[in-house]
């Protein structure tokens, strides 16, 4: 590829998905690390039990991220055929897990009541 | 147990706002824009012809930029493999000329009839005539469909025939005509023509991908598979020409080399070949036809071709480096029509772009241009569903990775089927619009 710039990356991305579906994406991955974010400096704690449960729902983020992949791309782990195949797949289920986590620990915090759970 | 944070809200505030200023700053600037009343005339709005549009103008102020072609479909064309072999609907290859071109571009929706290159003008096939500065040529090529005797359109997808090069419509009958191939059995024909070609990688993958349809079906044993090569190698780099040879022999796929479709019977199912010992036939249940390849009449006609070379063909007599005519410098061709060794793919076409813009908008500013293509092009050599080899190379015959090191370009690996499968289609259409 030539000249890949962040620009045609973006441009790329957009197509894929579609202008609108791409920078909403974008913005709800923004917006909830934002969120994520703030809940830690306005608790200015790690609440240790919502990390339990974060932590519980990294395998299912992993899974979930796969499967998502597998499933548009019409493949399956049969195809895998390097170690660069294995490092994205690897890739993609961190991604899905650190996702879900993040997910997972700023919806319980915000929904319930900052210093109300400190463990 | 707690761990307090050292940082309060406005430093993430402040924080924020820092990251959003670092991402707005990794943005290029643009080009400069020229001041210009040049008429430029665009034939062909393929690919080619579209993208550089796009590009030209953005950068060309006050320029008369006219794009001439009568079809009103664009077609994705990197996709009609995939269509054939039944990945994708028809729909997936269509969209609209128009919808593609900038505003301040005018599209004439006739074909060109006639090139002058002394009085350098254009008449198109509904009489207008189109004067011009600097001319880009980005036709694109002809299916010579009559050069295969006993052919006709109307027979794909009956008879056992396919002919996924036509066009989506004819991409979807061709699957058809797999798909009930590969349920029942049989003797399969795959090949390509001796002349140059759009994307020398597809007859290949197309083979490949009946392979694993018939093997996923469970019938991989009840069916014959024979790939006709035009001479004796089975892809126009060596290196890549023998990994084929390789996959082959593991897929059970055999070479027929120097057999050159020129016949098809459809009644008694015959394909004739030429070969270097005189005609021989292959019988068949289920063949994939791609004619021979050429430049369109009208460039033909217009004393643009090489003379020397490729004299059945008709391509475009260009500087292999600059794209540049030989004879007439104010005329420039971009994409299959070019004359110049390998790379009638869309990759290729990506990269002519940047290579006319600056040659044409220098010679516009009275100045010379530096830019030079290399003759990369780029095949995602799909072996199977789920997997390819990400091909690139150039005039030389070198291979070109993208990503040495890191994508090997002779494996058969997931992520070069991620890239064809998902980032294609999307980096083609940035290429459109000329972002990409």
């Amino acid at each position: 590829m030539k000249d890949l710039t962040l620009t045609t990356l973006i441009a790329v991305f957009e197509e894929m998905f579609g202008r609108t579906l791409f920078w909403a994406l974008v913005a709800a991955a923004a917006i909830v690390t934002l969120l994520y974010l703030y809940v830690l400096i306005r608790d200015r704690a790690v609440s240790w039990r919502k990390f339990l449960l974060a932590q519980l729902s990294m395998p299912v983020g992993a899974v979930a991220a796969v499967w998502f992949v597998f499933t548009i791309t019409r493949s399956g782990l049969r195809d895998i055929g390097g170690a660069i195949d294995v490092i994205v797949l690897l890739a993609i289920a961190a991604g899905g897990a650190v996702g879900a986590a993040i997910l997972v620990y700023t919806a319980q915090s915000l929904i319930s009541r900052p210093g109300t759970d400190q463990g | 147990m707690s761990r307090p944070l050292a940082a309060s809200r406005r430093g993430f505030l402040g924080l924020s706002a820092a990251g959003l200023a670092a991402l707005a700053t990794t943005a290029p600037a643009r080009a400069q824009t020229i001041r210009s009343t040049a008429r430029i005339v665009i034939l062909g709005a393929g690919a080619g012809g579209t993208a550089f549009a796009n590009r030209i103008a953005r950068r060309l102020e006050g320029a008369t930029i006219t794009i001439v072609d009568g079809r009103k479909e664009h077609w994705y064309q990197p996709g009609f493999t995939l269509i054939a072999a039944g990945l994708k609907p028809a729909s997936y290859s269509v969209s609209q000329t128009a919808d593609w071109l900038p505003e301040g571009v005018n599209l004439i929706a006739e074909h060109a009839a006639a090139i002058d290159p002394v009085a350098k003008s254009v008449t198109t096939t509904g009489g207008t005539r189109l004067d011009y500065d600097y001319l880009i040529v980005a036709t694109g090529l002809v299916l010579d469909w009559a050069a295969i005797e006993g052919f006709s359109t109307d027979l794909i997808g009956k008879e056992g025939i396919s002919a996924h090069y036509h066009s989506p419509e004819a991409a979807a009958a061709s699957f058809r005509a797999l798909d009930a191939f590969t349920d029942k059995g049989g003797k399969a024909l795959f090949g390509r023509p001796a002349t140059e070609m759009k994307c020398a990688g597809a007859p290949l993958k197309i083979t490949f991908l009946a392979e694993d349809m018939a093997s996923r079906k469970g019938t991989r044993g009840k069916i014959d598979i024979t790939y006709a090569a035009q001479n004796k190698t089975l892809f126009g780099v060596p290196i890549v020409s023998e990994k084929v040879r390789m996959l082959f022999g593991d897929r059970g796929i055999v070479p027929a080399y120097d057999h050159v479709l020129k016949a098809i019977d459809p009644g008694a199912r015959l394909a004739t070949y030429a070969t270097p010992d005189g005609d021989t036939q292959l019988p068949y249940d289920f063949i994939n036809i791609i004619p021979p390849q050429r430049a369109p009449q009208v460039v033909r006609e217009a004393g643009l071709s090489w003379a020397d070379k490729w004299t059945d063909q008709g391509w475009l007599e260009v500087d292999m480096k600059t794209l540049r005519h030989l004879r007439y410098p104010e005329i420039f061709a971009i994409g299959d029509v070019a004359g110049v060794p390998k790379g009638k793919t869309a990759a290729s076409v990506k990269w002519h772009q940047p290579v006319v813009e600056d040659h044409l908008l220098a010679q516009i500013a009275g100045k010379e241009g530096t830019a030079t293509f290399n003759g990369y092009t780029s095949c995602p050599l799909i072996t199977r569903v789920g997997r390819a080899m990400l091909i690139e190379f150039d005039y030389n015959n070198n291979l070109v990775p993208s990503f040495p090191g890191i994508i090997p370009p002779l494996e058969e690996l997931w992520i070069s089927w991620l890239m064809k499968e998902v980032a294609l289609k999307a980096t083609y259409n940035a290429m459109l619009r000329g972002d990409a």
